[in-house]
């Protein structure tokens, strides 16, 4: 048990060593479906952040409780439970933006982010890991999504959040809103990270 | 005797241990917690997310009779635009259909109605509303209320840039598709890459019309009285 990450390492491998987007490439459903536009990217990101703290301050208060053979079904219906209240509040608050994540929000039950840090650190650790841990792995998500709807909105639309930001002139790639655009853009970010990452270790290498 | 009494408890007391109840007691009350949680969440919102649905409608109902800019100013100067929902029932042969609508009168006289369709897609259930003048014989605006189509093709029937040009449209001769610009007082201009889903929405507007037209009178509308 000594040897768990404490709160903020938890917290700061989240955000960029431990990115769940980049890194352990999971809840890429959400990541190439919402982000054709900045605002549902940001409210997706927002959501599974919310749900994903809400379940892991939950099973690390139960963790004690928990059996192992049916820890999966608890992880369940605690994450169902909160994404079905996003849901509402989304539909109730935010009816416009509820409309265009359209199924995306109910699909935040098997996003497989929030179960596998329920597993990887809610149901071993205390409640401020798990907060900081949750709030870490959402920031990161959050980034990712923001990056790649970013460039998406930029050149299939020549907009950032419905704001004219390109020339008018700017033939918008149309491309990079659909499907392949996700995945173009996805492909290239994440083959990026990569060359970042492998230059990076190659200099320590050297160095050290 | 006693032994055997003895095997006999602590056997009950495994089995009840080792019973499905025992090992999943937590998952029933966490059940019952979060059923009731959501039940509470459902009891506080249901009635403002269907409020939402029906405000969407009723938003859009001022400008697709008035026009956007006239409706901007009744709303700003608090003019007596009444809205009346209501249903027709449209009887062809043997089938028989019903649409929503709304009646539209401003300062007690007949402005407009403003008629629900829907119709299939390119991908999925295109919801529309139409505007009509109290003739029904021009369309005075439309507006898609649901929509699935490709985004950055279909979906621009949505932009008012596309669905504007059914404005001061007349009813008959019905509406036709054309690719690229056409003289024709009834043509519709496709948008670039999405003839389906353009031809989708003509073809919802050209059969509601062709349902309402002549039905728009009080002996086959039932209206409803507006909730306060």
């Amino acid at each position: 048990m000594t040897d768990l990450p404490t709160p903020s390492e938890r917290f700061i491998q989240g955000i960029l060593p431990e990115n769940p987007v980049y890194r352990q490439l999971l809840g890429l459903c959400p990541t190439l479906a919402v982000t054709n536009g900045l605002k549902p990217a940001l409210t997706m990101a927002v959501a599974v952040g919310v749900v994903l703290l809400s379940a892991n301050i939950i099973i690390s208060l139960i963790r004690n409780l928990l059996k192992p053979h049916l820890r999966i079904v608890v992880f369940t219906l605690t994450i169902a439970t909160f994404v079905t209240i996003v849901d509402r509040l989304l539909a109730a608050y935010m009816y416009q933006m509820s409309k265009t994540l359209g199924p995306y929000i109910p699909l935040i039950i098997v996003n497989c982010i929030i179960i596998c840090r329920c597993e990887v650190c809610a149901s071993r650790q205390n409640v401020l890991a798990a907060s900081a841990d949750a709030v870490g792995q959402a920031i990161g998500f959050g980034l990712a999504l923001t990056g790649i709807a970013v460039i998406r909105e930029i050149l299939g639309t020549g907009m950032i959040a419905g704001v004219q930001l390109m020339p008018t002139a700017w033939p918008s790639w149309v491309i990079m809103v659909l499907p392949p655009g996700a995945f173009l853009t996805f492909g290239l970010l994440l083959a990026l990270v990569n060359w970042i990452d492998s230059t990076r270790s190659k200099n320590e290498g050297s160095g050290g | 005797m006693e032994r055997a009494l003895k095997r006999g408890s602590t056997g009950a007391a495994d089995r009840l241990k080792n019973s499905n109840f025992a090992q999943a007691w937590l998952i029933l009350v966490l059940a019952l917690i979060f059923g009731a949680a959501l039940a509470a969440v459902q009891v506080n919102l249901s009635g403002i997310i269907a409020a939402n649905k029906l405000n969407e409608t009723l938003e859009r109902v001022p400008e697709l009779v008035f026009g956007a800019a006239a409706a901007a100013g009744m709303t700003s100067q608090n003019a007596s635009v009444d809205i009346t929902p209501g249903t027709v029932t449209v009887r062809k042969d043997i089938k028989t259909s019903y649409y929503n609508l709304f009646r539209v009168t401003h300062e007690g006289k007949l402005a407009g109605w403003v008629v629900k369709a829907g119709g299939q897609g390119y991908a999925d259930k295109i919801e529309i509303i139409i505007g009509l003048d109290p003739g029904a014989d021009t369309i005075t605006g439309l507006f898609v209320l649901q929509q699935k189509e490709t985004p950055g093709l279909g979906n621009k029937i949505t932009f008012p840039r596309w669905r504007n040009q059914f404005i001061r449209k007349k009813t008959s001769p019905p509406l036709v598709v054309t690719k690229g610009k056409s003289q024709a007082s009834n043509a519709i201009d496709a948008v670039t890459g999405a003839t389906i889903s353009s031809r989708s929405v003509t073809g919802i507007v050209n059969r509601a019309i062709g349902d309402v037209k002549g039905r728009l009178t009080p002996a086959t509308i039932r209206f409803y009285e507006r909730q306060p």
